[in-house]
């Protein structure tokens, strides 16, 4: 065994999965080609909003390889899928159409160009009414979400204003890996290969739609390309493979494509946003009223909580957060990276550059003057706050100083570069769930737990948390997530997974060495017989007396083989945790400064640099930590300047559904990032003080952008994506 | 994607004989009607693949004319010495488009017959008159941001998307075209039709025709070139406007130029008017302006896509300065 000296928390550790990944050996959703496999491909509605007249499934069904084709007439017995299904609608259940794309038909073939095939021959006929998917005003008052001091009162009377309307649209997910179910049934269950955020929220979701025992429903999701909030829970595809490999008592692949992504498994809603800030001569902020209004579908509640950073983010002594809803014929929406304060803090810190150019004042000075001691939304003291840190850092390494409060001179080439900055704010939350660790004879240990990795390096960090307390390299830890049978774990979203890891993977591995060390104590084949457990120490691999030195003892695997035990285990676990829990205000904190690069001639734009530097507690891996920042600007570029999902007024399609067409980054428009972490632990969420990071990263990203563009152009665009229209406009 | 059968065609008159037959389409690198296939747009039942036929030499004459052959790829193209040296406006084009992977697989006489990206047309849920002939328009009331505001009809408005055959509307290119028995030349102006009454019918070109090489002509001495290309992002997005142009100023005055328009037209536009406008004028930017407006006296702009003519005049605007003040070749 190789031990190794010091701790694994906070090095720079290569992700553990990867020689699996760049070699093609890791296994995703899809790639599960079991024997006898079938070949599900759905059919979705040509209307948004009316219903089925008839269907025509007889030509299909008599195609070449065709095995069955479901239908609201022949499936039945769902049952809701509730909170853990995205779409509160059972599929297949009637006649009625609330969306465009919505699944009306399963075609199963014996290959997938023959249900391809089949399913362009259904034949349907619809009595269709025009769709509604253009939200109007601030959409049906949901009420309050947060209110202190006379908001309304104090903006009147406030010497400086800023009253500004922002907008931000659907966007979509767009995971590499597209959604994709592989549903093995036999007699004594079901095994679901689904590419999910949650192995425990799938199986759920599958047991509450097809009323099956938990023992029934195995979940595997060992490899995921990644989900930004899309994968969260069930959709209807998982549920007709499911029920087509029941039925049919064979395996079942369904993957949906790149169109049906833009139409059936969510995404973040459009929003429109009022924003009012006012504020003393000097920057003060009296009052701050923060009204939104989210696009969700016909049935659904769900809503983008654009407030969810605002009560918090500054001292303003008045304040009203309000949210509405539109129901509109769309899919449903649901969380997407950050979501809430993403589009949120859009309009809010978009807000904030527009009251630091009406006050003359620079945008990191007014921040400075609106820092809160405490979090005004519900009195309790920050955990750990370094906002302002953060921003300072930020400057010094982005080169703010250079900024010009109105847009510059042209460079040599006639560009003008503009500078912005955005902070931004995202809660700290820990999810729970169980771990087994395991330390075994051959000097190695394992972990197992249901959660999964979903690209963004859990692997990796679980395999750092166990070595860190075992003194061992992380790459001899055997990760085993992304399966529903080994100990519940948490989803991997709202960036609380790594969080809530921390203690139940440090729990595990405590009660692993506890229970060797007994063993070692009591056992009479061990050279330990006979010393006290409390005399005796787990130090970098080796089990020895605490009075000694580590290289006094004996490596765990060799004292397993004394002891004649294969392995030996300890259980761990973690308690979930949420803001309204916790006696402190938790919450991550960072900044972004953008550079953009301003053609005047061609009203061309484009990001040259962006700095971010993140409050994120103790990060565990800076290498895969990194990693997600960048990821997340790059994403926050597209969130600037390119994505929108754009609904035909007409027919209600999301008509823009290919990577042609939905704009994402390419990797000429990634900017340089540079990436910094305070790296300040916070203990109130767990013993390493580390919280997640999966989120933070995307907020403020677009206003910080959208910044820069004023500051180069002059030009205030509160409408994303900021296209070249509205620059000429 | 329905069932077909693929014929490797041996000669061009095998390859003539074959298309006879309805329902048959050419292939060549694939990498436009494979896509249309699979969205069910296309359905061939029957593929003839010319690729065999060799035609793929980029060969040039004592007079510097060019002769590219159908079945060179676009990333040969675009790499060849003469091309870059003396034609490289052509080069800037295609290395502009797509993507490395297709420029690869697309060959010259594919990329000429290079279909719409029109969103309604690529959807057999939806009508398109030029997919389905009568079945009406739904881009005009619909998403048209980036539909075209030259050559559009009540019928049509699909822009036409690509950027070398912009860069050869400019050089004035030939088309050759052989029925299995003889060869006829097309003037590339005469070769994309608009769309009018009869949307569906896009190139000057009858059944069992096909592409054989793409001729140039040397251009004046002392005459400059460049493609500018404008788009929502850096790489890998159709041109919302691109302008080629090739000019020769001499005594201070343009002595000769030629200008197509890309990402605008229903087919690459040719920019007559814009030309006569700025013969013999002065290469100023008031000059350059005015031929751009001479060419949009005739845009016909929908509800969102206004933008389009200022963005082609500034494209315009623009690319001819930069050749004006020598920043090309």
């Amino acid at each position: 065994m190789s031990s190794k000296v010091g701790n694994s928390i906070g090095k720079e550790v290569t992700r553990v999965d990867g020689p699996l990944k760049v070699t093609g050996r890791a296994k995703y959703a899809a790639d599960h080609n079991l024997k006898g496999l079938l070949y599900a491909v759905p059919v979705g509605s040509t209307v948004a909003n009316g219903k089925i007249v008839s269907m025509n499934v007889q030509g299909a069904e008599s195609m070449p390889g065709v095995v069955k084709v479901y239908h609201h007439h022949n499936v039945s017995g769902l049952y809701s899928g509730g909170d853990h299904a995205h779409e509160q609608r059972i599929p297949l259940s009637d006649e009625t159409i609330e969306y465009y794309g919505q699944y009306i038909a399963l075609v199963v073939a014996k290959t997938l160009e023959q249900a391809q095939a089949a399913a362009s021959e259904i034949k349907v006929e619809y009595s269709a009414q025009p769709p509604t998917v253009t939200a109007q005003g601030l959409g049906n008052d949901l009420g309050q979400a947060s209110a202190r001091g006379d908001a309304g009162g104090t903006f009147a009377s406030s010497p400086v204003q800023v009253d500004a309307n922002y907008s931000t649209p659907t966007e979509v997910h767009n995971p590499m890996e597209l959604h994709a179910t592989v549903v093995d049934y036999k007699e004594e269950g079901f095994t679901v290969y689904e590419s999910t955020q949650s192995v425990m929220g799938s199986q759920r979701g599958l047991m509450n739609q097809l009323g099956e025992p938990q023992e029934r429903m195995r979940v595997v999701a060992q490899f995921i390309g990644s989900g930004f909030g899309g994968k969260l829970a069930l959709w209807p595809h998982a549920t007709l493979a499911a029920v087509a490999s029941k039925d049919l008592k064979l395996p079942v692949k369904l993957m949906i494509t790149r169109k049906m992504a833009a139409e059936t498994v969510g995404h973040r809603p459009g929003t429109h946003q009022r924003v009012r800030l006012g504020a003393e001569q000097d920057g003060k902020i009296n009052s701050l009223i923060h009204e939104y209004g989210s696009e969700s579908s016909m049935g659904s509640g769900y809503r983008e909580n654009c407030g969810e950073a605002t009560p918090s983010l500054y001292g303003a002594q008045n304040l009203r957060v309000t949210s509405g809803i539109y129901h509109l014929n769309v899919g449903s929406p649901t969380a997407m990276r950050g979501p809430g304060a993403v589009p949120g803090t859009y309009a809010t810190e978009c807000a904030m550059d527009e009251l630091a150019q009406k006050l003359g004042m620079d945008p990191i000075e007014l921040r400075k003057m609106n820092e809160p001691k405490l979090d005004l939304s519900n009195g309790r003291p920050f955990s750990s706050r370094h906002y302002l840190e953060c921003l300072e850092e930020g400057a010094k390494r982005f080169g703010w100083h250079k900024r010009k409060s109105t847009p510059g001179q042209p460079d040599a080439n006639g560009n003008i570069h503009g500078y912005g900055v955005a902070g931004c704010s995202w809660f700290a939350g820990r999810g729970w769930g169980d771990v087994l660790l395991e330390l075994l004879d051959d000097g190695t240990a394992s972990v197992a737990c249901a959660t999964q990795d979903i690209g963004t390096g859990t692997y990796t960090v679980v395999a750092q948390m166990a070595a860190d307390r075992l003194g061992i390299d992380p790459h001899l830890v055997n990760v085993k997530i992304g399966d529903s049978r080994f100990p519940p774990g948490p989803t991997s979203g709202g960036s609380t997974a790594t969080a809530g890891l921390v203690p139940a993977v440090l729990s595990a591995a405590e009660n692993a060495v506890v229970n060797l060390l007994q063993a070692a104590s009591t056992d009479s084949s061990s050279p330990f017989s006979g010393i006290s457990p409390h005399d005796l120490a787990l130090t970098n691999g080796f089990v020895h007396q605490a009075s000694q030195s580590a290289n006094s003892g004996v490596p765990w695997g060799d004292l397993l083989k004394k002891l004649k035990r294969k392995s030996m285990s300890g259980k761990g676990n973690s308690q979930y945790a949420s803001p309204d829990q916790t006696p402190v205000s938790m919450h991550s904190y960072g900044c972004h400064f953008a550079e953009v690069v301003w053609q005047p001639q061609l009203a061309q734009i484009r990001v040259s640099r962006v700095c971010s530097v993140i409050d994120a507690g103790k990060i565990i891996n800076p290498l895969t930590g990194k990693n997600q920042i960048e990821g997340a600007v790059i994403m926050g570029v597209g969130m600037a300047l390119m994505e929108q999902s754009i609904y035909d007024r007409q027919s209600g399609a999301p008509i823009n559904s290919n990577f042609a067409e939905y704009l994402v980054p390419t990797h000429m428009d990634a900017p340089d990032v540079d990436v910094h972490f305070l790296d300040y632990p916070d203990f109130h969420i767990n013993q390493l003080g580390a919280r997640g990071i999966g989120e933070i990263g995307l907020a403020g990203v677009a206003a910080a952008i959208a910044n820069a563009v004023a500051n180069a152009t002059g030009k205030r665009v509160r409408d994303l994506p900021i296209t070249v229209e509205k620059l000429l406009s | 994607m329905k069932a077909f059968s693929f014929i490797q065609a041996s000669s061009l008159g095998h390859a003539a004989a074959e298309s006879a037959a309805m329902g048959t389409s050419f292939i060549a690198g694939g990498t436009n009607i494979v896509d249309l296939m699979k969205l069910n747009v296309e359905s061939p039942s029957r593929l003839v693949d010319v690729t065999k036929l060799g035609m793929n030499q980029i060969e040039s004459d004592s007079h510097g004319n060019l002769r590219i052959g159908a079945m060179v790829r676009n990333s040969e193209l675009a790499e060849h010495r003469l091309v870059k040296e003396r034609f490289a406006v052509l080069s800037e084009a295609i290395l502009s488009g797509a993507s490395p992977q297709l420029r690869n697989m697309a060959t010259t006489g594919g990329n000429l017959l290079q279909k719409t990206r029109c969103p309604y047309y690529r959807d057999v849920a939806f009508a398109c008159n030029k997919r389905s002939p009568g079945s009406g328009c739904p881009a005009i009331e619909g998403h048209n941001r980036n539909q075209a505001i030259l050559g559009g009809s009540e019928h049509c408005i699909a822009v036409n998307p690509s950027d070398m055959n912009v860069a050869l509307m400019a050089l004035g290119a030939m088309i050759h075209l052989h029925d299995g028995k003889n060869e006829r030349a097309v003037p590339i102006q005469d070769f994309y039709l608009l769309p009018g009454g009869t949307p569906h019918q896009e190139f000057a070109m009858m059944r069992g025709e096909i592409i054989t090489a793409v001729t140039v002509n040397a251009q004046p001495k002392g005459a400059k070139s460049l493609y500018v290309k404008l788009r929502d992002r850096a790489s890998y997005e159709f041109a919302l406007a691109s302008c080629a142009a090739i000019m020769k100023i001499s005594s201070g005055v343009v002595e000769s130029v030629q200008i197509a328009f890309g990402g605008v037209g229903t087919v690459p536009w040719r920019a007559n008017r814009a030309e006569q406008s700025l013969k013999g004028k002065a290469p100023t930017t008031q000059n350059f302006a005015d031929a751009a407006d001479a060419e949009l006296i005739g845009a016909a702009v929908q509800s969102e896509n206004a933008f389009k003519v200022e963005l082609i005049k500034r494209c315009t605007v623009y690319t001819l300065s930069q050749l004006a003040n020598g920043g090309a070749l």
